[in-house]
């Protein structure tokens, strides 16, 4: 186990340095340069001025220089410095709002999946019933309804008619007067809405693949002789279906973790919640190359990390699968 | 021994009840000591903003965010007053030498920095070194390069000498100072003031949580006085929707709204409970320009046409509902340099087709668009993405241009792309953009003939001498009369030649709280008296323990 870990590991390095490279490119073939946020269309900005700042991000070198410049950075794990005007460290900057997307993504994966298997296996067990088929029409209208309408309807309601949840932010203006369970509840309170709102987007997908996934578990033959044999119900769903038809949902978990990321973008501009979403969009539309890269990799090494933890949990959870040499 | 108890109880009664009555009058003072302090200082204004900042020394950033709040903490030498009229800041006053090419501040003294440093002339002197210096990465070194040197005779007097006579260097100088004593020596775009800014302004920096809220808090020894208003918060929204949301939630006090939301969305009882709302000429000004390279437009009485083929009206009506007033030249109607008498083009059709006419545009083969030597009156618009009023003005031109038989398409790009693309390398017909309306009049970058070649702002290349000649005099000359008549010629001539079909100046719209006492409407917009500003004590919501 340990040598497949520490293969996979070294076998990320060549992929993470292929994403580099091809984000790189993409990122430079965009129309637009950070300069020109900096001096267009702003008759008080002097002439040299833009000249000045190209010299000074380096993009007066071809491409690849500037490539082959920013990797010799990144082998001794130096991100650079912002090209906006803060000229912070890029390191700096997301680790500033990484630990806010986490804990909200960690948040909606725990509660999908909390919620998105029950419903899955008590879909599958009660096939074709009312509540079935309820179910599929929930799940697909949250499926199918813009999240950032519906975002915004929500916010409207909870929180200016009814006055019961804030609008956006991630704590109240008053927080540090707070007592320790005050401040509990107030982070809990402003976390609801986007929390609740990214796992009913994301409820549809995994309750139906977990139904799908239950239901061939439960047409296998190895159940039609369980129930041969008399086993009740109960333990023939809970037993023995459940563990093996939860194998490929394991898989989804880790194929969930880029969605969620590339998600926050979206939850975190509607609900001005200052995590990397949010400073995401605002690189790529300030053309801030640094900080497009540094959130890249970081988020293709988040990736590359989350299927590695699904292989592992695979191993886990299925006999079968065993990371070792043969004997 | 009567007497003497008696005198005793006496003696008792008086010292008890002249005692209480002391204490009652000393109580009753530090009371009204303590509401006259509740009626002014107190509470916090909350505002939205769309960005976060992203450096709070004023001469690296050039986002709007960044300006906003450090015009809180910092201040210039002069200042536009609420008539919009340059006065002293920083500086007592000043004068303009006989040659024109010395000027004179005379500070104000006493004035202190946040950290509790004198301000003197010295801090005058480093902020212009500072702004020169070719490693400091400023855009806004322009106006200061052509400075020749500054002398400071002493602490409070400072001398700007100009290597040439230059009208706009006076609006330069409400540039931010800042403070020498702790930027000296020190590498600018290292520095912790970056974040953590100290100035001399009426608030002082007190937090910023990145991509969530700048915190300022009042200055008490602000040589203007101390502000009313204990804190100025600064909340980062960057949803317009969320920001309206929060709004109507009462989370934030103040925002601009679109015309839309101010005429629709908030007339509503509940609303009106809460918020009042203001209106006031906004600095800018939204313009079809034409590519004056392009031979279509080359003749002016085509581009006179199609201004008289403008629907100014109904566009305002339409796009603005009715919040905002027609554009005839560079200026706004309530600009001391706007020029009311100016040619006027009320729509007209068939006045604008009589002038197609003229111009030699005939539809010979019948298909309803006019040609002239073969060359179809036919153009693109192009315009920017993200601004749903400009792309409504571009449906309503194309409908209307079409009754005279220009056929015009519409293009709506992403804003790097339409500058880098098309408007950088010319490559456009016609664009709907706007510019803001500077406070200082000059209009060299985007009117003078030299600035039409490279990524200068003349774009459409407009070119006329006479126009060049009269925005070089206007550059030399400080007397606000003889200034105003040469921009006043501008004006009729670009009216006369319609290089842009000029279309409206809007509203700014701005919601505000009704807790806030003792705001004034001005020429300058809400902010000018900020520092008046107060909440009464019964309508409160922040108190601060710290």
């Amino acid at each position: 186990m340990l040598i497949y870990l520490i293969k996979r590991l070294i076998g990320m390095i060549p992929l993470i340095i292929g994403i580099t490279f091809i984000s790189f490119i993409v990122i430079h073939l965009a129309p637009g340069d950070p300069t020109q946020f900096l001096s267009s269309m702003n008759p008080k900005v002097s002439e040299t001025a833009r000249d000045k700042f190209i010299k000074m991000y380096n993009l007066d070198k071809p491409v690849h220089v500037q490539y082959l410049l920013w990797l010799k950075k990144f082998v001794k794990f130096d991100f650079g410095e912002s090209f906006s005007q803060d000229r912070k460290k890029v390191i700096d900057k997301v680790l500033e709002r990484l630990p806010v997307t986490l804990w909200l993504n960690i948040a909606s994966l725990a509660l999908v999946f909390i919620i998105a298997l029950p419903l899955g296996v008590l879909s599958a067990y009660m096939k074709d019933s009312v509540f079935d088929k309820a179910l599929t029409i929930f799940v697909f209208v949250g499926f199918a309804i813009p999240t950032f309408w519906l975002a915004l309807l929500c916010m409207y309601y909870f929180g200016v008619i009814l006055g019961i949840l804030p609008i956006s932010g991630l704590t109240s203006y008053n927080f540090a007067e707070l007592t320790f369970f005050g401040k509990i509840a107030d982070i809990v309170k402003h976390a609801f809405l986007p929390v609740a709102l990214s796992v009913f987007g994301s409820l549809a997908g995994l309750s139906r693949f977990s139904r799908n996934s239950m239901l061939d578990v439960l047409n296998e033959d190895y159940i039609l002789a369980a129930r041969a044999r008399g086993i009740p119900e109960n333990k023939i769903i809970f037993k023995h279906a459940l563990k093996n038809a939860l194998l490929p949902v394991v898989t989804i978990l880790g194929l969930s973790i880029p969605g969620l990321i590339g998600g926050s973008v979206i939850f975190e501009s509607i609900f001005s919640i200052p995590g990397m979403g949010q400073l995401f969009y605002q690189s790529v539309m300030m053309r801030d190359y640094p900080v497009i890269m540094g959130i890249l990799v970081i988020g293709a090494f988040l990736t590359l990390l989350g299927n590695l933890l699904a292989d592992i949990m695979y191993a886990a959870v299925d006999p079968r699968i065993r990371y070792r040499k043969k004997s | 021994m009567k007497r003497q108890i008696c005198l005793l109880i006496l003696l008792v009664f008086i010292a008890v009840f002249g005692c209480s009555e002391n204490s009652d009058k000393g109580e009753a003072k530090s009371k009204t000591g303590l509401a006259a302090v509740a009626k002014t200082y107190g509470d916090a204004l909350v505002d939205g903003s769309i960005g976060d900042a992203s450096n709070l020394i004023p001469i690296l950033a050039t986002d709007s965010s960044s300006h906003s709040v450090a015009s809180w903490i910092y201040n210039g030498l002069l200042k536009y007053d609420k008539n919009l009229k340059l006065v002293g800041d920083l500086a007592e006053n000043y004068s303009v030498s006989e040659d024109k090419k010395v000027i004179t501040f005379n500070l104000k003294k006493g004035i202190k920095w946040h950290d509790g440093a004198p301000f003197t002339s010295e801090d005058v002197k480093f902020t212009y070194e500072l702004i020169v210096d070719d490693k400091t990465p400023t855009a806004y070194d322009s106006d200061f390069r052509i400075v020749d040197h500054i002398e400071t005779p002493d602490n409070y007097t400072v001398k700007v000498f100009y290597k040439q006579a230059y009208a706009p260097a006076l609006a330069s100088w409400t540039t931010s100072i800042l403070p020498s004593h702790l930027l000296k020596g020190v590498e600018v775009t290292k520095s912790p003031l970056q974040r953590k800014p100290v100035g001399t302004g009426p608030y002082k920096f007190l937090e910023w949580k990145p991509g969530n809220s700048i915190t300022l808090v009042a200055n008490e020894e602000y040589f203007e006085g101390r502000p009313n208003i204990e804190r100025y918060v600064y909340r980062i929204i960057p949803d317009s929707a969320t920001m309206f949301l929060e709004l109507l939630n009462g989370t934030i006090d103040m925002m601009g709204l679109s015309p839309l939301q101010f005429a629709k969305q908030t007339d509503n009882p509940r609303f009106n409970a809460k918020f009042n709302k203001y209106k006031y000429l906004s600095n800018s000004y939204t313009y079809v320009g034409y590519n004056l390279k392009n031979p279509l437009f080359k003749d002016k009485r085509v581009r006179q046409a199609l201004t008289y083929a403008t629907p100014k009206d109904d566009i305002i009506e339409g796009v603005l509902f009715g919040l905002g007033q027609k554009a005839t030249g560079p200026y706004k109607p309530t600009s001391p340099w706007y020029n009311p008498n100016v040619k006027k083009y009320e729509y007209n059709i068939e006045k604008a087709k009589s002038l197609l006419a003229e111009a030699g545009f005939k539809d010979t083969d019948n298909d309803g668009i006019l040609e002239k030597d073969g060359l179809k009156l036919k153009f693109t618009i192009i315009t920017n993405q993200g601004n749903s009023s400009r792309s409504m003005v571009a449906e309503i031109l194309q409908n209307s241009w079409s009754k005279i038989g220009a056929k015009v398409d519409i293009r709506i790009l992403e804003w790097a792309t339409f500058i880098n693309e098309y408007i950088d390398k010319r490559d456009f017909d016609a664009v709907i953009l706007g510019w803001s309306i500077p406070l200082e009049p000059d209009l060299y970058d985007i009117w003078h003939s030299s600035k039409c070649e490279g990524k200068n702002l003349n774009f459409i290349c407009y070119q006329n001498s006479e126009v060049d000649k009269l925005i070089e005099e206007g550059r030399v000359e400080f007397d606000f009369e003889k200034r105003k008549a040469i921009y006043n010629k501008i004006q009729e001539i670009l009216a006369e030649e319609q290089p842009y079909t000029f279309l409206y100046v809007g509203e700014s719209l701005i919601a505000l709280s009704n807790r806030f006492e003792n705001v004034e409407p001005a020429p300058a917009g809400l902010m000018h008296n900020f520092i008046k500003w107060y909440v009464k004590k019964e309508n409160r919501k922040y108190i601060f323990t710290q």
